[in-house]
This record gives structure tokens, C-alpha cells and sequence, in this order.
């Protein structure tokens, strides 16, 4: 169905697959919460959020209630307009990650064929790098317009951590990048699909654990969650926010971990990709379905070891944090990609 | 300077081995002690569901007992107001009236006896000081309560059911005390 030279089908495929990415994103977000504390009280010997509904599943949903119920309070001393854009922005910044994460491969309604991915762009990775480094503004907005001293000095604190450690992050990536030969997400998974290849994790284990160790500071993760360190900054950069503009803030650190999850799952996992199982020989239907489903399995294993880390590892001093980032990680990542650089060279027989 | 006593232990300042500051093995060994926690016994009691069973001797709250018959057996003697440390209790005492022989054992009983859980130390005193076997601690501990005229305890809340007419709600609250 084409139109003034427009696909009008694909628009509304697109937008439809956006809805629904964005409000699974959300609901995953959700219960997410709902997973950390119970995570939390499992690994500490304790029984969790309990008694609302069966097992406590209706939690958070009571949670959300609470947050936009609560009063709405806006500092009289803060810069007001930056006030209430920061958590938008952090929000739109956790959400557009998504776009350019395949799900799955396609499906097939009526001969026509969808992808299931918003858009599949050539530069795919660097489009949610660009958009992770967005994602700091949010914080450092936040910070700054609350007219806080804790709050400005953990938007720095975590201004910088975010800035140290997405070098040693795009470092690692090098390498991904010189095995698949190119940025766009899809080809990295289909790359790793392929018969005969193994995932990324095989030829990069130490790229994987820089990148994880530099996930889990840009999502501010324990031991790299200094902006919310509560014993030193108080709150950290939210301080000052309450209601549902603080409830944005804690859910988009919640969707940035479902989606650096996501990411991590695609470039060294395997994407959608099951182990052992040639997808090829089903119906793309049912491929597709066993594909999302695979994801998201992945997915929530990054999220419980994320969880299980919180739960373990205690908070990085500063100087710690720094001295990691920038007199560790960062010639690590130089080292693997010169190996693997010289390797594929080998391998070549150039 | 001379230490208090001897069991300071100096601290250790040697820099960190490689092995300590690749940081990943000491990681990974604490995850592998949070992971074990999974399949640990969860010590949590389900609180208004479940409840901790109290020691035998735990003094809980009071109750004026009766005896056999379901009269009450106290005399209003003040010996457990005398005893009291913490000043808690009140009582006035009645002379027992023709045709009420069925309600109070003796002649004499405590038209009003009141017990201020506020001020109430659960010591156990009282109970050692009553002749009569008349006041004793139960198993059970005082509710909250939203004013504090509401912890002043009287008559209607301490005394126990009457063991000829409800005999269930008599031996419940009786509990394991004999």
C-alpha cells in the first residue's frame, strides 16, 4: 500500500511496534522493581514484599500508586523549567535505547514481512551510544537544577564516572566491532547466528567483562552507584524531587538496565539466538517467537547477576572508582583490541 | 602509649597483591557466599500469621484470675500495689454484699482495680506478692492503643471469662499457666 510514495503499512507497522516496546519496556520496568527487592531479600535471607496480592506480585503497582499520589514539590530556589526536564530527559534517553535492538528476526502476517526491530541502522551502536551519553544530561540537569549542594555534587560525581567509563566502553566495542565488520546490531546478532561461528563471547571474554564492569556504571549500578550514594550525598541527585518526577528518575535506571541488557545479550551473547537449535528450519513465526523469548531470557539473567552484584559488591570509593576507570579498564580495553586486531590479522594470513 | 588492653590488632597498610586489585576474584567470592543465601532457611516469621512462641516464664500481661467456680479471687488486699516498683496499679476495695457469694470468694473484693500499662514494668511482682493467687502475667503482651487513657487497664479488661460459662475463652486465656 504505497501512497504519495509513502509505505503507509510500514508507518503503522513501526508505530505499532514502538507501542509495544515502549509499554513491555515499561511493564518489564515494573517488575523489575518488584524482582530487585525480592532478589534483595532472597539473597539476604528474608521473604520480601509479601502481602500484596499473591506472592506480593500486585507490589508494584501499590509502588506506583504511592509515587503519584504523592505531593508534587518543586524547590522555590531551583531553575524550574530544568527541574522538571530532567527526569523527562533521562526517561526519553533510558527509552530510545530500544529502538535499534533486534528483538527477533522477523514474522511473516499476510506475505508481508515484518522486522522485529524498530529500525535496523547501519550505525546502530553508535546511535545508542550517543543516546546512553544523553542519558547523563538527565542526571547532571537534574542535579544542577535542584539548587542542592548534594545533588549538584553527585550529578558531577556521576557526570564524570559515566564520561571515564564510556571510554573504556567504545574501547571494548572496537574489538566486537573488528569481528562482525559492522555496526548495525542486526548484522552483529545474524553474524553470531551463522552456522559454523560461535557467540562474541568465545573470542572476546576480557572485551565482555569491560564492557559489563562499564555497564553497570553507566546504569549506576552498585559498586559504581555513586550519584545515589545515600550515606555520603544523602540521595544523591534526586534529592530534591518527589512524586512521579522522582519515579522517572528511579524507572529509567531501571529501563537503562534492561536495556544495556539487552545490548550486552545482542553483541556478545547471541541476540535472539538459541544455542544449538537451527533456526532456519522453522516456520519464521514460530522462530521469531522462540527468539524473543530467548532474549528475554538473557536479558533476565543480566538482570539478576546486575542484582545479585548490587547485593554483594559495597560501593567504590571515588578515587577508586576513578583510578578503575581510567589506569585500568581503559589500557585493558586498548590491550584486547590490539590482540584482536593482530589475531583477525593472523587469521587473514596478511 | 600503653594500650587499655590487649586486644588491638594493627592494621594491615601493605599495598594491595595484583591478585587483590584485579578485583574479580575477591568478587566473584563474594557472590559465590550471597548466592549460597539463596537456599538458606528464611529465619522470618510471618508475623500476624505466625507468632513466636514465648519461654515459658514470659510475663506478659495481667489477668485477675477466678477459681473453680468462676468467683473472683481477689480480696483487694493491696499487697501487689505495695509491691509494685513501678506504682502501676489502683484498686478500691467493697464489701461483698448479701447473694453475691457466687461472685467473690471472700467478703471482701476489688470494686476497682486498675493497672496502668504504661507505667507497668511486667516485673512479675505483683504475682509473687498476692496471697490469693489472684493476679498472674499471661502469655500475651498489650496492643497498641491511640490514646493513654486507653493503657490504663480496668476490671472488664483484666479479668478472666468465667470458667463455668465460657469455659473455652477461660482456658484461652489461662494459656499454659497453671
Amino acid at each position: 500500500m504505497t501512497l504519495l510514495a509513502v509505505d503507509w503499512l510500514l508507518i503503522i507497522e513501526k508505530l505499532v511496534l514502538i507501542a509495544i516496546i515502549v509499554f513491555a519496556s515499561l511493564g518489564i520496568a515494573l517488575y523489575t522493581t518488584f524482582a530487585e527487592r525480592k532478589v534483595a531479600a532472597v539473597l539476604q535471607d528474608r521473604p520480601g514484599p509479601n502481602r500484596a496480592g499473591p506472592f506480593g506480585l500486585l507490589q508494584p503497582f501499590a509502588d506506583g500508586l504511592k509515587l503519584i499520589m504523592k505531593e508534587e514539590i518543586i524547590p522555590t530556589s531551583s531553575n524550574k523549567a530544568l527541574f522538571v526536564l530532567g527526569p523527562g530527559l533521562a526517561m526519553t534517553a533510558a527509552l530510545m535505547t530500544c529502538s535499534v535492538i533486534p528483538w527477533s528476526s522477523h514474522i511473516e502476517i499476510f506475505d508481508r514481512k515484518i522486522d522485529l526491530q524498530i529500525a535496523d541502522i547501519n550505525i546502530g551502536i553508535l546511535y545508542i551510544f550517543g543516546v546512553v551519553s544523553m542519558g547523563v544530561y538527565g542526571m547532571m540537569i537534574g542535579g544542577w537544577a535542584s539548587n542542592n549542594k548534594f545533588s549538584l555534587m553527585a550529578a558531577l560525581r556521576g557526570a564524570s564516572q559515566a564520561i571515564s567509563y564510556e571510554l573504556a566502553m567504545g574501547l571494548s566495542l572496537i574489538a566486537v566491532l573488528m569481528l562482525s565488520g559492522s555496526l548495525s546490531l542486526k548484522t552483529i546478532v545474524d553474524g553470531q547466528m551463522a552456522a559454523g561461528s560461535y557467540w562474541n563471547i568465545v573470542y572476546q571474554p576480557l572485551g565482555f567483562i569491560i564492557f559489563f564492569v562499564c555497564a553497570l556504571a553507566e546504569c549506576n549500578r552498585t559498586p559504581f552507584d555513586l550519584p545515589e550514594a545515600e550515606n555520603e550525598l544523602n540521595f544523591g541527585y534526586h534529592q530534591e524531587y518527589s512524586s512521579m518526577k522522582l519515579g522517572f528518575y528511579l524507572f529509567s535506571e531501571y529501563i537503562n538496565m534492561i536495556m544495556s541488557s539487552a545490548v550486552m545479550a545482542s553483541l556478545y551473547f547471541g541476540g535472539f539466538d538459541v544455542p544449538f537449535l537451527d533456526e532456519s528450519t522453522l516456520a519464521p513465526n514460530i522462530a521469531a517467537i522462540i527468539g524473543v523469548a530467548a532474549l528475554l531470557t538473557k536479558i533476565a539473567i543480566f538482570i539478576f547477576v546486575f542484582m545479585w552484584i548490587r547485593w554483594t559488591v559495597p560501593r567504590f570509593r571515588y578515587d577508586q572508582l576513578m583510578n578503575l576507570g581510567w589506569k585500568t579498564m581503559i589500557p585493558l580495553a586498548l590491550f584486547n583490541m590490539l590482540v584482536t586486531g593482530a589475531l583477525i590479522l593472523l587469521k587473514a594470513g596478511v | 602509649m600503653q594500650a587499655l588492653t590487649n586486644r588491638a590488632q594493627e592494621v594491615s597498610r601493605k599495598p594491595m597483591t595484583f591478585m587483590e586489585r584485579l578485583y574479580i576474584p575477591g568478587i566473584l567470592k563474594g557472590m559465590a557466599i550471597t548466592f549460597s543465601h539463596i537456599f538458606k532457611k528464611q529465619p522470618t516469621i510471618r508475623y500476624p500469621e505466625q507468632k513466636r512462641e514465648f519461654s515459658p516464664v514470659f510475663r506478659g500481661l495481667h489477668v485477675l484470675n477466678r477459681d473453680e467456680e468462676g468467683r473472683e479471687r481477689c480480696t483487694a488486699c493491696g499487697l501487689c500495689a505495695v509491691a509494685c516498683p513501678a506504682e502501676a496499679i489502683t484498686m478500691e476495695a467493697a464489701e461483698r454484699e448479701v447473694g453475691q457469694e457466687n461472685l467473690y470468694r471472700e467478703e471482701k473484693y476489688a470494686a476497682k482495680y486498675e493497672i496502668n500499662m504504661l507505667r507497668c514494668i511486667f516485673c512479675g511482682l505483683c504475682e509473687e506478692a498476692c496471697p490469693k493467687d489472684a493476679i498472674y502475667l499471661s502469655e500475651t503482651f498489650a496492643p497498641a492503643n491511640f490514646t493513654r487513657t486507653g493503657f490504663i487497664y480496668g476490671k472488664d479488661h483484666l479479668l478472666i471469662p468465667n470458667p463455668v460459662t465460657e469455659p473455652e475463652a477461660y482456658a484461652e486465656a489461662k494459656g499454659q499457666r497453671n
